[in-house]
């Protein structure tokens, strides 16, 4: 059976061709053949029911019961979530995640939970505590992390789209890593509320699937204020799916500081072409500079750990979750937390913990906040000259599994091109824009806040007339 | 850059354990780390407002109407450990 | 140090208030009391994973109320900041509380004494949420160090405000005062019930002892939670004395946080946690600025009325009553809008005496308040005015309330009914007491002759006489007359 996206998925079920149940089936059974190690869980017996539901309900759904994979992450009321670690194992929420909740009202079928970096911490799934996630391009390279199971299970055709959320990158990279479509929407565009948190101030969900189309389509279905969600935006106009097909008049700014060093020279030239792409559409091209940009990586990783030491400090095994046998408080905190938590987290509780401790919340966390705000205005600056702006999403290809585990700063380079929207709060999204060495590279277009739609317009544009139709090596 | 007294103190205050081996290990990588986030503390920042929130929302204010709430046996459903309706805590030396 | 040396004593208070919400300070569970353990909680209060803080607007109100009537000033705008400690009773790790932007700030507070008033001035006040409950459950006591401890979250995350005072304070038993009469504003204005027994106020002190016309602070050491003003004041008063003795003594207080033990009226040192706390304060990021704008806090300001001591004030200056009766009179709004309704129409200091005195014993024995008697303020001034235009005598008054509070009936109707009303014919009376002088010569002449002691013998012949129904202060004016 072709693998549908959802979009062609939807038509079928509409007209009668398929049903719910028999996509449903499908997903499942792909799923269950998981060579890539994309699922945490699956949530069969659940889907299959609710299929059966909607396919037998007077009216269709707008959704219609396609099936989609949920980054685990994300709280599923009864469904095991571990957000890929030993301290929240065999841990069933109490609730459902408010976009979640708005998904299957719209008559998505979740399948199942899809692998991650422990806490998001991460750019390589290889932080997951129970498994490592291949990509599907090549199953010696890693699928890019933190959403890498939502971005690998897409990427092999389990299900035609995904959730994932991203800190600093972590849905836009895997995309870019796996050859799928990745969307960060504007923070606040969608509610977080059940979203394991990492870091606050930076942590959005949003949209893993194969076509921009289908990225609108499902952003469309979980944006708007949630009442449980005080940074959650009223969303005033609707998502819309695109069908563009020209960029006339379009400013595109190319990030200078994003083709320097650093960059891998098949991405370097893959985001030309498609540079030179957008140009030929009408685009205007001009070359922008973020300064501040270079500074960017610093002040997140002192930010987001920062406030995952405090979003992390919950997990102390009396309300649930893991607990370790100790003889008093103390100890019982510290080994629960100690064995509860893989190295990453550790590290990055352990960074966040001292740039907010006395004697130092002024020289890095405050410094960083600071920068951050000089992030902010060099995009501003950059928004009165151009309508978007373009870069590679990764510096490099999918790399080899171990290649970074033992180098932290080298891992945390990986995020180098997305950090600065997340800082910033900045929609981007991530469409596959051509193939190096046989694994698919990344293009990153970042608009201003709750541009979405101008974003998904030039996105399908520019999808279109790069036509990336390779597939996987392990598919084909 | 960072001492092993300041690594014991800094994983006392996020009540993680360490063993010695982990505890030079992280010695090692935190001042890896700290050494390529360091050019920050030379930036000119003095007239550069923090930022906080990038989205611009005041005053998002709850009505004060209860809503649904957990019976106690799914309050406690998830817990390693309770006793007397209640959350165990390990002994309190 | 000389024991020459006079030294006084140096305390600022801060108090925690839990706010009077229907609801939770971050989620919508119901705030209770004594309900079994973990019947309110959510995820959100159990701190799930993926929760998120929502503030209640209602303890954003009712915080603004507390700082206003603490004569703060509102600040423009406030933030919520997260207070990094692991315990047990603390499910996020985290309380989230204000810290360098609270909602109101440099405020006073007067407080009325005998003989005269003092003012507090008021550091702070800012919203946070309260900590769960450990609950300690004994095993059958047969091993020590067997006993378990739980967290009951029920309690976790309720809403309170913290008050916080400057060094103001000079003795125990102001601190007690000034603690007592917050409550009284607290109460009336609908912030908190202030139940200390139930731990909706707590107060903690700081104290500390200097030399008397020094301007420094001495080292100051912190009593924890004391849950009541007796306990407040003697634990402050064995503060105050340990540091005075050691300051005698030569030696140095040091800086520490002290429990107060008031079945021993000892003072513990509460052990200091592994290491020194380190709060790690940053922008709670979950949650967006308050900013209550100028005319919402105006139209709170407004809705204020007057304050309580405002109100005790007014009431001795203008009203001319005593200290101990207006502190009686207002401890609710509702008495105090009651007494000021008879006093419009009666003499403040009778209608004081009646309400504090017969009115308050009458009832007692039904458990009415006053105001939802049938003794309305109209029947209690008409009543007041009777005796005080000594048309019955206090006993009758005494008779005729209790009608009133069963009937609700006119005073004056009963009055008639009763046949209750005092002779105050001059004439009349005149005779009467003539006559009692004729027939005892013997008295009278003693009387006469300077006897004092008899006039209170011919008063009770004329009441005898008349059946009661005579004025007795008419009576001996009469008698004197006669015999002066
Ligand atoms: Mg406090
Ligand atoms: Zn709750």
């Amino acid at each position: 059976m072709e693998a549908l996206t959802a979009e062609q998925s939807i038509a079928a079920i509409t007209s009668g061709q398929t049903s719910s149940e028999e996509l449903v089936e499908e997903a499942l059974r792909r799923s269950e053949d998981d060579p890539w190690g994309a699922f945490l869980a699956l949530d069969g017996e659940r889907a299959r029911r609710r299929a059966k539901e909607i396919d037998a309900a007077a009216e269709r759904p707008p959704l219609a019961g396609v099936p989609i994979a949920i980054k685990d992450v994300l709280s599923t009321r009864d469904l095991e979530t571990t957000a890929g670690s030993q301290i929240l194992k065999g841990f069933r929420p109490l609730y459902t995640a408010t976009c979640i909740k708005r998904l299957e009202r719209a008559g998505a079928v979740v399948v199942g939970k899809t692998n991650m970096d422990e806490f998001a911490m991460g750019s390589s799934t290889e932080n997951s505590s129970y498994q490592l996630t291949l990509n599907p391009w090549d199953m010696e390279t890693v699928p890019g992390g933190s959403s890498g199971g939502s971005a690998a299970t897409v990427a092999a055709r389990q299900v035609p789209w995904s959730l994932g959320s991203d800190t600093g990158g972590s849905i836009r990279q895997p995309a870019s890593l796996c050859g799928v479509v990745g969307m960060k929407p504007t923070y606040g565009a969608v509610s977080r509320y059940g979203l394991i948190a990492f870091a606050s101030s930076l942590d959005q969900v949003g949209p893993l699937a194969r076509t921009v189309r289908d990225s609108a389509l499902l952003l469309s279905h979980i944006v708007g204020q949630d009442p449980r969600d005080s940074t959650s935006l009223d969303w005033w106009k609707p998502i819309e799916v695109p069908d563009t097909e020209r960029l006339d008049g379009v400013k595109i700014g190319v990030i200078s500081e994003m083709l320097e060093n650093g960059i891998e020279s098949g991405v370097k030239s893959a985001t030309e072409a498609a540079t030179a792409t957008a140009a030929e559409l009408g685009a205007e091209i001009t070359e922008v500079s973020l300064p501040s940009s270079r500074h960017g990586i610093a002040a997140y990783y002192l930010i987001a750990p920062a406030e995952a030491s405090a979003n992390l400090a919950r997990f102390d095994g009396m309300r649930y979750g893991a607990r370790a046998a100790a003889d008093d408080l103390l100890e019982h905190y510290e080994r629960t937390r100690g064995e509860g938590f893989g190295p990453e987290v550790k590290r990055r509780i352990m960074l966040g913990t001292f740039a907010l401790a006395s004697g130092y919340y002024e020289a890095y966390y405050a410094r960083a906040q600071r920068v951050r705000t000089l992030i902010v205005r060099d995009f501003g600056e950059a928004f009165e000259k151009v309508d978007l702006l373009l870069s590679p999403t990764s510096p490099t290809t999918a790399f080899k599994i171990g290649e970074r585990v033992d180098d932290p700063y080298a891992m945390y380079m990986s995020d180098i091109c997305t950090i600065p929207m997340s800082l910033a709060g900045l929609p981007a999204i991530s469409i596959p824009c051509g193939v190096a060495d046989g694994l698919p590279v990344g293009l990153q277009l970042t608009g201003p806040a709750f541009s979405e739609n101008g974003l998904f317009s030039v996105a399908h544009a520019l999808e279109q007339a790069i036509d990336f139709d390779a597939l996987p090596e392990t598919l084909s | 850059m960072i001492d092993p007294d300041t690594v014991r103190h800094v994983a006392r205050l996020a009540r993680l354990h360490l063993s010695e081996e982990e505890q030079e290990t992280m010695r090692e990588e935190l001042s890896g780390i700290l050494e390529h986030i360091e050019h920050i503390t030379s930036l000119d920042l003095d007239d550069v407002p923090v930022t906080t929130h990038v989205v611009e929302l005041e005053n998002v204010l709850g009505e004060d109407v209860t809503h649904e709430e957990l019976s106690a046996e799914e309050a406690l459903r998830e817990a390693p450990e309770v006793a007397g309706g209640g959350f165990s805590v390990p002994r309190m030396g | 140090m000389s024991t020459a040396v006079a030294l006084e004593p140096v305390i600022g208070i801060e108090i925690h208030v839990q706010l009077a919400t229907r609801t939770k300070m971050f989620c919508r569970c119901r705030l209770s009391f004594g309900d079994p353990p973990n019947t309110h909680t959510c995820p959100v209060c159990l701190a799930h994973p993926g929760v998120l803080p929502v503030v209640n607007g209602e303890a954003i109100r009712l915080g603004i109320v507390a700082a206003l009537a603490l004569g703060c000033e509102i600040a423009p705008r406030s933030v919520f900041h997260r207070k990094n400690y692991f315990y047990p009773d603390l499910p996020k790790a985290y309380q989230i509380s204000q810290y360098d932007e609270p909602l109101g700030v440099n405020g006073h507070f007067s407080v009325l004494k005998p003989e005269g008033e003092f003012e507090v001035g008021i550091t702070r006040v800012h919203l946070e949420e309260d900590a769960a409950k450990l609950l300690h459950l004994s095993s059958g006591g047969r091993r020590a160090g067997a006993e378990q401890s739980v967290v009951d979250f029920n309690r976790g995350g309720t809403p309170l405000a913290e008050i916080v005072t400057e060094p103001d304070l000079r003795s125990a038993a102001d601190a007690s005062e000034f603690l007592k009469q917050l409550r009284q504003t607290m109460r009336q204005l609908g912030v908190s019930d202030c139940n200390m027994e139930e731990g909706s106020m707590r107060a903690d002190a700081n104290v500390s002892v200097r030399p008397v016309g020094s301007t420094e602070l001495g080292t100051k050491t912190e009593l924890k939670n004391m849950n009541s003003f007796r306990f407040l004041e003697r634990g402050i008063e064995a503060e105050i004395a340990r540091q005075t003795g050691m300051l005698e003594a030569g030696e140095r207080v040091v800086q520490e946080t002290l429990h107060f033990d008031p079945a021993t009226g000892e003072l513990h040192s509460l052990r200091s946690k592994e290491e020194a706390h380190d709060y790690r304060y940053f922008p709670e990021p979950d949650l967006v600025p308050v900013v209550p704008g100028r005319e919402w806090v105006e139209q709170i300001r407004t809705s204020l009325g007057e304050l309580p001591v405002d109100r005790r004030r007014r009431w001795m200056n203008e009203l001319g009553i005593s200290y101990e009766d207006a502190e009686v009179l207002s401890e609710t709004t509702e008495l105090g809008a009651y007494f000021e309704d008879v006093a419009s129409q009666v003499d403040a200091k009778s209608a004081a005496n009646w309400i504090r005195g017969e009115l308050r014993s009458q009832l007692k024995d039904t458990g009415d308040t006053p105001w939802e008697s049938k003794a309305t303020p109209e029947r209690l001034a008409e009543l007041i005015q009777l005796v005080t235009d000594g048309a019955i005598g206090s006993s009758a008054g005494q008779e005729v309330l209790a009608e009133v509070l069963v009937s609700g009936r006119p005073p004056a109707e009963i009055v008639d009914e009763k046949g209750l009303r005092q002779i105050q014919d001059t004439d009349a009376l005149g005779a009467i007491v003539d006559q009692i002088l004729a027939d005892n010569p013997k008295e009278t002449g003693q009387l006469k002759g300077g006897k004092q002691k008899l006039i209170g013998f011919f008063v009770g012949q004329v009441m005898k006489e008349t059946k009661g129904s005579a004025d007795p202060r008419k009576v001996q004016e009469l008698i004197r007359e006669r015999t002066g």
